[in-house]
């Protein structure tokens, strides 16, 4: 699976509260979590995720099990997360829903492109290409099917 | 030698497993998109297995239609399915899961954060989301990737105000709200023992502020006593020699009163250096502190006293409430002019009743201070059901050792 975005720059311990607020969650409508999108944290940016690959630091995703929170992201245009590291709760929710998640640690360049290739295992980012963790073979095949629900109706 | 989650996984740290799930609990947060998820799998017919729950507690009772439509059809779900299921006012799913239901050695997966709770009483549990559930919904069982362990050696007994929650920010403080991400916490020595089930379960509960994907207790003799009063008899589990990734050693009596700051739970520091700090509002509840014990607590500080903010206290759960009612620890709560809501999540959240306005101050015995969680431009101070006694009665942070 390969994708290239813009990148967007956000902090360490990014919790899923700041991702999408409690008070957005009483609905199924996903178009009100892509709008709503990190407003906590800075409410521009919704409007600058499209085609975006969010560049994080470490624990991205830490806090409730909501799976709103990657939903938001996803529905908001995002292409991937990356980040040295994941809450677990959001790692599984992310794949489960077919947003794609890398683990690696690179600086980030507000803007600049970045692609990467999971399948090949790298990422690359102001010119420089990096390693990144792979995902477990379950996980992969999660989200080659393009998440949970779409991997059980071809495997039950 | 295995570690406790080694050992109930049936795999060694780092495989990937496949297992049947004992015990699989959603609510009416994650519970209507797991349905949805459900649905779009192909759904069919769940099984006759009873080990499936779903608990109305996060907004409970529903704030506005929209809520209410979405629950609606979450209950029907519910009951036409072989769930088990606890409407409004029975209470959180956690403690409901830890009143006679997770039994040790069991494989426990709630769909919420905090489903490391019952990891109090040896079972491997631990949170996922709502797609993840309704896959379990499908098949029974889920995959985990077995962790490896972080070993909290705990000794001693508390001294003065000192309790449970404090211990728990403690711990928090020292790894940090990532220190055993992808890892389980293990709490053992002799302190662990003198630790009663109430308090196994605070500290367990806050295992997630530290991104652990579980935190346990082995099975006792005060294990095995709690769970012989609900008819149940089961066995101690037998600590190996094992190897954890990291470990702290914490002496129970070096523990004092502390507050996590906004907006971190490991952001820790003694009620003492926060003295004075003005709070508009005080919360004791949810599946940190919201127990008999600590309503019990909480009641004899404040008894024939007057509360100097609104105080909001929240039974865990019906069982706790009706108690708290029979021996008149309600009473005098209410008697202190504090007011009570119906056992459930409450104000944690943000989602309902007793949100904070813009620049208000919260004390809670909650167990996250997240950014605007409570409301919009409000701040939440963490801390324990004795500093939120003292607090309320003076309406700034106070240490319990000087009210």
């Amino acid at each position: 699976m390969q994708g290239r975005g813009t990148a967007v720059c956000l902090p360490a311990d990014i919790d899923t509260d700041v991702v999408i607020a409690g008070r957005y969650l009483r609905t199924k409508d996903r178009t009100v979590w892509a709008t709503h999108v990190f407003e906590d944290l800075d409410p521009t940016l919704a409007a600058r995720m499209k085609g975006s690959v969010i560049v994080a630091g470490k624990n991205f995703g830490c806090g409730s099990s909501r799976e709103q929170a990657a939903i938001a992201i996803r529905e908001a245009g995002v292409v991937a997360v990356i980040a040295p590291s994941f809450a677990r709760i959001f790692f599984r929710n992310a794949i489960n829903i077919g947003l794609p998640l890398i683990e690696a640690d690179i600086s980030c360049d507000e803007g600049s492109p970045v692609a990467f290739d999971l399948s090949r295992g790298w990422v690359e980012s102001g010119g420089k290409s990096s390693a990144i963790r792979p995902l477990s073979p379950r996980m992969q095949e999660i989200l080659k099917a393009g998440g949970l629900v779409e991997y059980w109706r071809v495997h039950r | 030698m295995s570690t406790l989650s080694e050992r109930i996984l049936g795999a060694a740290a780092g495989e990937y497993v496949d297992r049947k799930v004992n015990r699989a609990y959603a609510h009416d947060g994650t519970g209507v998109l797991a349905l949805e998820a459900w649905k779009n799998m192909g759904g069919g017919r769940l099984g006759k297995d009873t080990g499936y729950y779903i608990h109305f507690d996060h907004i409970a009772p529903a704030n506005n239609s929209t809520t209410a439509t979405l629950q609606h059809e979450l209950r029907d779900f519910a009951k036409k399915s072989s769930m088990n299921f606890s409407d409004i006012g029975c209470g959180i799913c956690h403690q409901l899961m830890s009143e006679g239901v997770v039994l040790p050695g069991e494989i426990v997966v709630g769909a919420d954060s905090h489903s490391v709770t019952p990891g109090a009483f040896g079972a491997f549990a631990t949170g996922m989301g709502a797609t993840d559930m309704a896959a379990i919904w499908l098949t029974g069982e889920t995959w985990f990737r077995v962790p490896v362990s972080t070993g909290i050696h705990l000794s001693g007994r508390f001294a003065g105000f000192a309790e449970a929650k404090d211990l728990a920010l403690a711990y928090v403080g020292k790894l940090g709200m990532d220190g055993a991400t992808y890892q389980a916490i293990e709490f053992v020595g002799d302190g662990a023992h003198n630790l009663s089930i109430d308090e196994r379960l605070v500290l367990s509960n806050l295992s997630v502020e530290a991104g652990a994907k579980a935190g346990l207790f082995y099975a006792d003799d005060v294990t095995i006593r709690s769970l012989k009063e609900r008819g149940y008899d089961v066995k101690p589990q037998v600590p190996e020699s094992c190897t954890y990734i990291q470990e702290l050693d914490i002496d129970l009596e070096n523990i004092v009163p502390l507050v996590a700051v906004p907006h971190r739970v490991d952001t820790v520091k003694p009620v003492d250096a926060l003295a004075g700090i003005p709070v508009d509002q005080v919360f004791v509840g949810t599946c940190t502190n919201g127990r008999y014990s600590d309503l019990t607590r909480f009641a004899r500080m404040v008894k024939d006293k007057k509360v100097a903010v609104r105080t909001i206290v929240v039974p865990a759960s019906v069982e706790v409430f009706k108690k708290a009612i029979r021996t008149g620890v309600i009473a005098d709560i209410v008697g202190a002019g504090c007011t009570i809501g119906p056992p459930g999540c409450g104000p944690c959240l943000g989602s309902h009743m007793g949100v904070l306005g813009e620049g208000e101050v919260c004390l809670s015995t909650a167990n996250r201070n997240f950014k605007n969680r409570m409301g919009v431009g409000g701040e939440i101070y963490l801390g324990s059901v004795a500093t939120a006694a003292a607090s309320a009665l003076t309406g700034e942070i106070t240490s319990p050792e000087a009210a």
